[in-house]
């Protein structure tokens, strides 16, 4: 907790509606301004009470508050270091430290996820039951989606045509085990656009979970890995599509200051979002109509921490017979938040409800979403409203469908 | 057991569960509004629902002899929503609803919590908006505009909140549900309402008037190289017959901060930015920006933008409203102040600025509201350097002194609060300021709601001079007086 950065903030609130806690509770302490306020406090000498630790939790981390900040508070990197600051100096009860212990030794490694395909399919009709024993567990148990069949990728997917760039192919924890569809339609997109694909096969997790909980070091473990893995590659450009992902390897030069050597290979690692790459590439290849209404879902870690916002928009409405639909409140995240809808459930649940809601009253038939977190999470929020007739892919999925000519029909998942 | 525990245990079972705040780490979160100097943590913050449990709240502090102090968004930059130490905070943050909306008859009915900026939303795709636009608009909620009489940009043309509130449910001090309308025969109350910053009561809902969007608007933006062409600018606009609906000046320094915040890319090597806004009718507007456009070039523009797009508008005006968070990117603290004098005094008194700029050695960046000569001097002073606050401080009070020397006034639209009180003995005589009180008297006879505020002394109400038996123990302890 930087009291330089604390300083920045001249309380004037501008963050306040922007903030999904303190449109949910209208409370001072459950705001940014309120936040920071609390860590004034506690750099000030008051100790880290359970109180205290209880508001830091509560934010999403989802940074619209840094979007709406006119004197350019880093309200991200400080609440980076007040949860590494909560995971040393807090005590938190029994329960919440294994629900925490049982979410970071499974979700940052993939073989781990895929032994657990059983038995989270099992867990959906034993929702009820783990919802009695824990929250979390229950959250965890509706947010699976049906594991689909494993796709396997080979670790180079060759231009379709002239060759324009080569990039790497972050695969994603989360990514890689629930939507593995969409690996497989990134690789395509990428291909039929003229990038050579390498896609490291032993990649690892990439820290953002790590990281936007105030796991601190094994946060650095992760990202230099991953920095090695990519390094070795040999790539123009490190594509990523998942939008937590890419906004923590972002960040990474941030998250390894302190390492001599490190932080400077960290700024050279040429992370980009899929949409934002794409756009930069421009495109060739030819995109087939796609008669479909979408709405377009904006994750929080896309437009907010990294301002990817028209670049997706521009993708989707370059495609012929696509209609692109307004999310209202779109700035509002929906409440997942990486592991917040685990550990947060309920206000989590709120949220999801109030962004489903939203989704519905847009009429489209398809929501586009490109952050698995958010997918997963607004599905089951559409799973709860019980009406409408949605399908959810990502971006990436809809730009292979135009670009191979398939039928819109088949394309994304329903989540009921 | 203090009064303010028994209170406390009482206000408990009177509200649901979470709406009493009582964790001391929590109440700090509370201590000021937008005007950081000014703090004091609450001895306890409520977050009611509806009027009734506003009022309950309000008779249970009346039970105990327990000051109150309502609190919006906490946005205010008077201190006029700064807590009592030992009162109760009633936060309206959770009355949030928009009741009613009511085109035919161009009003909406909303909860004191709802935003500025929501209730223009929630009617803006019917071609209508809320016309009061204080530059915090996206976050300041309507009964904090209610309590402050809050202006904005826009007011030159359209007016200030007064000009906009049709109706207000209240809870008066001694925790009576009224309503008070601008229809009422008699004395206009909601008039003495509006704008007495939370000393009559607290707002529980309001009614606001709805305008229909203008067919044609047109910002104009005009770079000078020095704040003197471009008040002259301001002059001979107001001089020709034109009422825009808002002109805006910036400095030099108010533009750097604007630039660093959110790269607003102002004509570079301006001395002073002018914003003109023009709305009505197509014809008049276009009329009305042909003499405008020849004005500033007569004054000395040396580079006029013309927007052609609700976000070249919009690129305009962001720079303008976010100036004053924005001189965070450039000073480590501020003051803004806010003072008003008649236009035509305004370059004698940015001329004065500038002396006492040079005389304290304190930067000061101006951005105001020119076409209603309302100035909101931003006095730039770094906190860690000893003595710099106070010099600041002086600075920021003698720009007062300098706008009632040119017939001005001590506040524009932010209000008295706390800040300012000490400044009205300045701007009123001792007979103005006991009239005032007698109003407050008339509603709040035991003096609990928002004390402290407006006022720069404590007085008591309902004791007439010469009947009393011996000194009131206040009077006697110097911390009152009576009249």
């Amino acid at each position: 907790m930087d009291p330089e950065l604390i300083k920045d903030c001249v309380h004037c609130g501008f963050c306040l509606p922007t903030c999904p806690t303190y449109v949910l509770w209208g409370e001072e302490m459950d705001s940014p301004r309120g936040r920071i306020h609390l860590m004034g406090q506690h750099v000030e000498g008051t100790p880290l009470t359970g109180v205290m630790a209880g508001h830091f939790d509560a934010c999403l981390g989802c940074m619209a508050c840094v979007t709406a900040c006119p004197s350019g508070v880093r309200y991200d990197r400080l609440i980076e270091q007040t949860r590494a600051v909560v995971e040393r100096e807090h005590v938190r009860p029994p329960d919440e430290v294994a629900i925490r212990a049982l979410v970071f030794a499974l979700f940052p490694y993939r073989r781990r996820l895929r032994a657990m395909r059983l038995p989270m399919r099992l867990a959906r009709r034993l929702r009820a039951f783990l919802e009695r024993v824990h929250p979390s567990l229950g959250a965890m148990a509706e947010l699976a989606p049906d594991a689909p069949r494993p796709v396997r990728l080979p670790p180079l997917v060759r231009a379709r045509r002239r060759r324009r760039a080569r990039v790497g192919l972050l695969t994603g924890c989360v990514q890689g085990e629930f939507f593995p569809q969409v690996n497989a339609a990134t690789a395509r997109v990428l291909a039929l656009e003229g990038c050579d694909v390498v896609i490291p096969p032993r990649q690892g997790c990439c820290g953002a979970l790590s990281l936007h909980s105030g796991r601190e070091d094994e946060a650095k473990r992760f990202a230099r890995r991953t920095i090695e893995t990519f390094e070795r590659a040999g790539v123009d450009a490190v594509v990523v599509n998942a939008a937590g992902c890419g906004s923590s390897m972002k960040d990474y030069a941030e998250v390894l200051a302190g390492e001599p050597g490190w932080a400077a290979r960290a700024r050279a690692l040429p992370t980009r979002d899929l949409a934002e790459f794409l756009t930069e590439l421009g495109p060739v290849a030819e995109r087939h109509p796609l008669p479909v209404t979408v709405a377009y879902h904006d994750a929080c870690h896309l437009a907010h921490a990294q301002g990817v916002r028209a670049q997706p928009r521009a993708l989707l409405r370059a495609i012929p017979g696509l209609e692109l639909r307004e999310i209202e409140e779109s700035a509002i995240c929906c409440g997942s938040a990486g592991t917040y809808n685990i550990f947060q459930p309920e206000a989590a649940r709120e949220l999801g409800d109030r962004k489903a809601e939203r989704v519905l009253a847009t009429g489209a038939r398809l929501l586009v979403s490109a952050n698995p977190g958010c997918t997963m999470q607004i599905a089951a929020a559409v799973r709860r409203a019980g009406k409408g007739e949605l399908r959810i892919a990502h971006t990436a999925e809809v730009l292979d469908a135009s670009l191979r000519g398939l039928d819109p029909g088949m394309l994304g998942w329903s989540p009921r | 057991m203090t009064e303010l525990e028994r209170l406390t245990a009482r206000l408990t079972a009177a509200l649901p569960p979470d709406a009493v705040i009582t964790d001391p780490v929590r109440l700090r979160t509370y201590e000021c509004d937008g005007l950081t100097v000014h703090r004091a943590t609450p001895g306890v913050v409520v977050l009611p629902e509806t009027a009734e449990q506003v009022a309950a709240v309000v008779r249970l502090c009346g039970d105990h002899g327990v000051p109150f102090v309502a609190r919006g968004s906490g946005t205010g930059l008077s201190g006029g929503a700064l807590p009592r130490t030992d009162g109760v905070l009633i936060v309206t943050s959770r009355m949030r609803r928009i009741i009613e909306i009511d085109i035919p008859n161009r009003r909406a009915v909303v909860e004191p919590g709802v935003t500025n900026l929501a209730i223009t939303e929630a009617v803006r795709d019917r071609g209508y908006y809320y016309a009061p636009d204080p530059s915090s608009q996206q976050v300041c909620s309507i009964g904090g505009n209610v309590a402050e009489n809050s202006g904005g940009a826009h007011c030159l043309k359209y007016g200030f909140t007064v000009n906009h509130v049709l109706a207000a449910e209240i809870v008066t001090p001694d925790g009576e549900i009224v309503e008070l309308s601008a229809h009422d025969p008699g004395y206009d109350l909601l008039g003495a309402f509006i704008g007495s910053e939370g000393t009559l009561g607290i707002a529980t809902k309001i009614t606001v008037r709805l305008s229909r969007a203008p067919e044609a608007v047109t910002t104009l933006l005009a770079a000078f190289t020095g704040i003197e062409a471009g008040g002259q600018a301001v002059s001979a606009i107001i001089a020709a017959g034109v009422v825009p609906a808002a002109i805006e000046m910036m400095d030099a320094l108010a533009i750097e901060a604007a630039e660093a915040a959110v790269h607003c890319r102002y004509p570079a090597g301006a001395g002073a930015v002018l914003i003109v806004e023009l709305d009505g009718p197509r014809a008049e507007v276009e009329h009305e920006f042909a003499a405008v456009e020849r004005i500033c070039r007569d004054s000395g523009a040396f580079e006029i933008r013309v927007a052609a797009s609700a976000e070249e508008r919009a690129a305009i005006w962001k720079g303008r409203k976010s100036a004053f968070a924005a001189v965070g990117r450039i000073s480590p603290a501020y003051i803004v102040q806010d003072g008003v004098v008649p236009r035509t005094a305004l370059p004698r008194v940015l001329a004065g600025i500038d002396r006492l700029q040079e005389e304290y050695g304190i930067r000061v960046a101006n951005v105001f509201h020119a076409g209603d000569g309302n100035l909101h001097p931003l006095v730039l002073f770094d906190d860690a350097v000893p003595g710099e606050a106070e010099r600041a401080e002086d600075v920021s009070g003698r720009i007062l002194d300098l706008c009632i020397e040119h017939g001005g006034s001590i506040t524009g639209e932010h209000g008295v609060g706390v800040d300012k009180a000490r400044y009205m003995p300045r701007m009123f005589t001792g007979d103005d300021l006991d009239t005032m009180q007698l109003v407050r008297c008339a509603f709040d006879p035991r003096g609990l709601a928002n004390p402290g505020k407006v006022f720069p002394t404590p007085r008591l109400c309902g004791e007439v001079p010469g009947v009393r038996k011996g000194a009131h123990p206040l009077v006697e302890a110097g911390i009152a007086e009576q009249f």
